[in-house]
């Protein structure tokens, strides 16, 4: 049940074109009005783009330079949003039984169907209570019940848990990683352990383009948008590879590791490496070989034991005796350094 | 009703408040201390009025049930659609409310009227509707219409179509989606419109008069004999009213208690 799409919507901005393959998941990430919620609400039949084809597992969704349209109820894309929004009129059961019901099952045989599902998503004992007497993330629960009873081929799920109080968003992510398994779905979040222990591949969005794809792993680990090191907590800067370095369009030449054999001069790259790796100093430090950039601090932000400290382009783990010795606060005129084996350098 | 908070209204709008409401309760009053008790259940069951009171409620029912039975159709076109001139139909469906009662029934009759614009179609099925029992619903209906269609179509505006998408990407049909989702959902919109279309028609007597006439037993409701009697037998009139007085305390209440839509 693979989804092949293309989509453009004109007055939004979003032009896309990705692939989900059999039985994956792909999480759909970027900054807020990125067009994620666009994309989902082409795929379920909400919003017509304005060019475009779509076809999940051979069948098509639609196809506008061919006229084709299937209307949402018959392209089985089962879609989860942030608030449950289950039928306020109907009990528990009747609210999971709603997508059998509709495809023709028997009243019985639907309540049969919702109970099993219900017991899938541990929402069994809540079948007889109106929505309006359920917590959010029991809500939720059930709401994923409800997508999952109508046999959806493809799941959608809109920041399925960006409601939800954050005591029950572990347990709902584990809901949710034992029912995604095997399935086909795209699931748009803003969380990395979303996309970490739920997807296979990863698709970043930014102004409505798609700025990198790839699997979960690869794309965490190395990064290539702003975006996706920025979820994945790594520092980023982009430029044009010059010698064992990059250059950025302000000038400045980030010296690294260039661990990537694509990396040719002049070719579009980026340096990435970890906050930890940086230093904070209040005069210009020299010795060793390493970068040195003048910043001002913007932020601070307790981590643990450490204390990340944010300036507008990068950011640095520091300890708590550091920040108290150096004077640390927002404002302050500081120097960052980072080593050049700690930047790895590759193409973009 | 009682509230600890202060309203922060300056204590000089209490006065022009109080005479509002006694402007409208006191006529009530003034009528009820004219009600001749003690004739009063023979005059409201006399022949001619138990027929007017039966009548009226036959006619009002029947236009409520054609009300809804056009109206909700009206208001989900006006709510979930858009179409060029949409806002001017709009208008013309409310004009109705705001039509001088005997215009309309003038405007009736010469659409269904003998003479009218559908006059020969009409006369083509051997039909005769002005001055007929027909007559008195048709003018009724048009009358009241406008409620139910306004006041259906806020309340779909308000429900929103949030749970209408969810219910077709579960796989219903959109006649599905309706039945299931989107009426259940503004019941109490819908009655509150149906009582309000109800009340609507139980008061007619302009369009009703000029369409329809006054004949006894055909289209004579309550409010044409309660304008009758008042010239022949004043206490029976007072009687009537009254009568009508009770049925709209109740329709407000009933109107109230189910839904907030007012």
């Amino acid at each position: 049940m693979s989804l092949h799409l293309t989509a453009t919507v004109a007055d939004r901005d979003v032009d896309v074109s990705f692939d989900v393959a059999d039985g994956c998941t792909v999480a759909l990430l970027g900054p807020n009005g990125s067009g994620k919620s666009t994309v989902l609400s082409v795929v379920a039949g909400i919003l017509r783009p304005d060019a475009g084809r779509a076809t999940l597992d051979g069948a098509t969704l639609f196809d506008l330079a061919g006229g084709t349209w299937t209307p949402p109820h018959q392209r089985g894309t089962g879609l989860l949003a942030q608030d449950a929004l289950l039928f306020p009129h109907l009990d528990v059961l009747d609210n999971v039984a709603f997508g059998p019901r509709s495809t023709g099952a028997s009243r019985a045989r639907a309540r049969d169907t919702a109970m099993t599902w219900l017991r899938q998503v541990d929402a069994a004992d809540l079948a007889d209570r109106r929505p309006s007497a359920l917590s959010g993330g029991q809500a939720q629960r059930v709401a994923i019940a409800r997508a999952l009873a109508a046999e959806p081929r493809l799941m959608l799920l809109d920041e399925p848990m960006a409601a939800l109080d954050v005591t029950v968003v572990p347990a709902m992510r584990q809901t949710l990683r034992r029912v995604l398994d095997g399935r086909t779905a795209v699931i748009v979040t803003h969380d990395v352990l979303d996309a970490l222990l739920l997807a296979d591949h990863v698709v970043v969005m930014d102004g409505g383009r798609i700025v990198e794809q790839g699997a979960t792993r690869d794309i965490l680990a190395r990064p290539r948008s702003t975006f996706a090191a920025g979820i994945a907590g790594l520092n980023l800067v982009r430029g044009r590879a010059e010698g064992s370095g990059v250059r950025t369009p302000g000038g400045l030449l980030v010296a690294g590791m260039p661990d990537d054999e694509t990396v040719h001069e002049g070719v579009t790259a980026v340096g990435v490496f970890s906050p930890a790796a940086v230093s904070v100093h209040l005069e210009r430090p020299g010795g060793s070989p390493r970068n040195v950039y003048a910043a001002t601090v913007r932020e601070l932000e307790p981590r643990g034991s450490q204390v990340r400290v944010r300036t507008d382009e990068l950011a640095a783990d520091v300890t708590v005796p550091v920040v108290a010795e150096l004077g640390l606060a927002p404002g302050v005129e500081v120097f960052l350094a980072v080593k050049a084996s700690e930047v790895a350098i590759y193409s973009a | 009703m009682a509230s600890a908070r202060t309203s922060g209204l300056p204590r000089w709008v209490l006065v022009p408040a109080a005479a509002g409401a006694l402007f409208i309760v006191l006529p009530l009053v003034a009528l009820a201390s004219r009600v001749q008790w003690g004739s009063f259940w023979s005059l409201v069951t006399s022949d001619s009025s138990r027929e007017a009171l039966l009548l009226s409620l036959r006619t009002s029912g029947t236009a409520t049930v054609l009300c809804v039975v056009l109206g909700v159709p009206m208001a989900l076109v006006l709510a979930r659609t858009s179409f060029r001139g949409q806002a001017l139909i709009r208008s013309l469906v409310l004009l109705p409310l705001v039509l001088p009662p005997v215009v309309g029934g003038i405007a009736l009759l010469y659409t269904f009227g003998r003479q009218g614009l559908l006059g020969e179609t009409i006369d083509v099925l051997g039909l005769q509707i002005a001055f007929s029992t027909t007559a008195v619903v048709i003018a009724q209906t048009f009358v009241s219409l406008p409620f139910l269609v306004v006041s259906l179509e806020g309340t779909l505006r308000t429900a929103g179509q949030r749970y209408e998408v969810v219910a077709s990407t579960l796989g219903a049909r959109p006649t599905t989606v309706l039945r299931r989702v989107t009426l259940p959902l503004v019941l109490p919109g819908l009655a509150a419109g149906a009582v309000l279309s109800f009340a609507r028609a139980l008061g007619e007597f302009g369009a009703t008069i000029t369409f329809a006439g006054s004949l006894e037993g055909v289209t004579r409701t309550l409010p044409l004999e309660i304008y009758l009697q008042r010239e022949t037998d004043p206490d029976a009139a007072v009687a009537l009213s009254l009568v009508l007085v009770v049925v709209a305390v109740l329709v407000i209440g009933l109107v109230r208690g189910r839904s907030n839509a007012l």
